[in-house]
């Protein structure tokens, strides 16, 4: 068997061992009936809100909002974190603010968010930057920090100064680092969403996680939950590809 | 402090009361009013103990470090090999090579030809990762040679080299040193490479230079060619070792 199928079978153990648990699970007399969709159903919930409620537009919306926070999110906590690990001044001027900040339960804000940026596209997007930016910010600055000094002092007495010592020293070789903040930011961005959606939505999965409990659906209920696990293996998929372009020479240096 | 001139013509390198001490509050320098002189094309070994301060010296020459008094003349174009290979892990091989090189359009085709001279042409699009210690510090070498220095300062630039792969080493720093003709600082404890490699061998000891012993022997050397062996012991003998 080849390397790579071998990896893929080896991925796929898990998730099936899961889904037989989980089908045998919903149908036992351990949960009360018609709390706990089988995985089938839940294929088929999802087709019925595909035919009904546009569930596409309804990703798309939701995967933009949480995008749209993250890139928000994670430039901040770029911008601040490579700042912090270049210069102690702006660490210590930073550093315990942000610290701060992360500590604040954003939730606990929403209904002051509501007031301040309205019940809009604003405050879902203002919720999920302040829930991403601290994995990405704590990262950076860690990795910037982190990179051999022997290195760049020896890049700079080959003539690499200034932006140029960033682009193609210092910033390259914090990347591994930097791709672990992000990583955790993408998962974060997709919980943050769930907290977001709440306000006021129009649209979205968290709208229709929202009306779904309203009415007592269940197996909606579990639809919707199940769509936000798979963004969560959509995030890793994505970093790993990010990995693959942007840090092609690890591959010698790691571990494995 | 430096002084970054191209000096002049015949002299590459000019030393005067160069004196380093890390802290202002002890009495102790590392540097002691050091003096000499590099002359253009020379190849000077610097040898002494471990702490003795010679890899001091060198990053004052190279500009890494600066003389808390004294006069330092040095050309502007100066490279170093270092004790480990330092190359960018995130860079191939080949843009390790001529990082920072600004003034030249076909910078690929430098490195390739730089590389070629340490026989590494077919790993240009290799990581640094890949390589062995050898191949990295062959790499280092090619990195410090395609710039065409006046002074090429080698920091045990072969320390942390197999037996082996040392003598290829120093094959290759030969070859090359004589065909570009830089002047050649080599920092160094092992004597024996000292002595293959340097027109002249400086001594360092109690932060001054204890020996200066010009090294007249023609090349290539082996021990045993003319007075080699006299110098070794001479040398050996400056630095506390008693050699029968």
């Amino acid at each position: 068997m080849s390397v790579s199928a071998r990896r893929l079978l080896l991925r796929l153990v898990l998730p099936i061992l899961i889904l037989v648990v989980w089908t045998w699970l919903a149908g036992s007399t351990l949960v009360p009936e018609l709390t706990m969709p089988t995985p089938l159903e839940v294929l088929r919930q999802w087709k019925i809100m595909f035919d009904e409620d546009d569930l596409i537009v309804q990703i798309f919306t939701s995967l933009t909002r949480a995008m749209t926070g993250l890139a928000i999110g994670g430039a901040i906590g770029f911008l601040l974190g490579l700042s912090a690990g270049i210069s102690e001044v702006v660490e210590n001027v930073v550093d315990a603010p942000l610290q701060m900040m992360r500590a604040i339960p954003f939730i606990a804000l929403i209904p002051l968010f509501i007031l301040w940026f309205g019940i809009g596209e604003t405050p879902k997007i203002v919720i999920i930057a302040l829930a991403t930016y601290y994995p990405v910010y704590a990262n950076t600055s860690s990795g910037v920090r982190n990179v051999d000094g022997r290195i760049v002092e020896c890049a700079q007495s080959f003539g690499v100064s200034g932006r140029e010592l960033y682009q193609k020293v210092i910033i390259p070789l914090a990347m591994p680092t930097i791709l672990t903040g992000l990583r955790l930011s993408l998962i974060i961005s997709v919980l943050a969403l769930v907290a977001a959606e709440q306000i006021n939505a129009q649209s979205g999965i968290g709208f229709l996680l929202t009306r779904s409990t309203g009415y007592g659906q269940n197996y909606a209920v579990f639809a919707c939950v199940a769509l936000y696990a798979l963004f969560g293996l959509l995030a890793d998929l994505l970093v790993r590809a990010l990995e693959k372009v942007l840090v092609p020479w690890r591959s010698g240096v790691a571990l494995r | 402090m430096n002084d970054v001139t191209d000096g002049t013509e015949d002299l590459a390198v000019n030393l005067r009361g160069a004196t380093k001490s890390f802290s202002s509050a002890s009495n102790f320098s590392i540097l002691d009013g050091i003096d000499f002189k590099i002359a253009t094309g020379e190849f000077v070994a610097l040898v002494g103990k471990s702490g003795s301060g010679k890899t001091t010296l060198l990053r004052i020459l190279a500009g890494l470090e600066s003389a808390t008094s004294g006069d330092v003349i040095v050309p502007k174009a100066r490279t170093v090999v270092f004790q480990e290979p330092r190359l960018i892990q995130s860079m191939r091989v080949w843009e390790n090579v001529v990082i920072g090189i600004k003034d030249i359009q076909d910078l690929r085709a430098l490195a390739n030809a730089s590389l070629a001279e340490v026989g590494l042409e077919n790993l240009a699009e290799n990581w640094p990762a890949k390589l062995s210690g050898g191949e990295a510090q062959r790499v280092a070498l090619a990195r410090a040679l395609c710039r065409r220095p006046k002074l090429l300062l080698l920091d045990e630039p072969f320390g942390a080299l197999d037996a082996l792969t040392r003598l290829n080493m120093q094959q290759v720093v030969r070859t090359l040193c004589s065909r570009y003709k830089p002047a050649v600082l080599l920092v160094t404890h092992d004597v024996d490479e000292a002595l293959a490699l340097a027109d002249r061998v400086l001594v360092l000891s109690n932060s001054k230079i204890a020996l200066e012993v010009q090294i007249e022997v023609e090349r290539p050397r082996k021990m045993g060619t003319g007075n080699l062996l006299e110098f070794r012991n001479i040398l050996l003998r400056s630095l506390g070792v008693e050699s029968d």
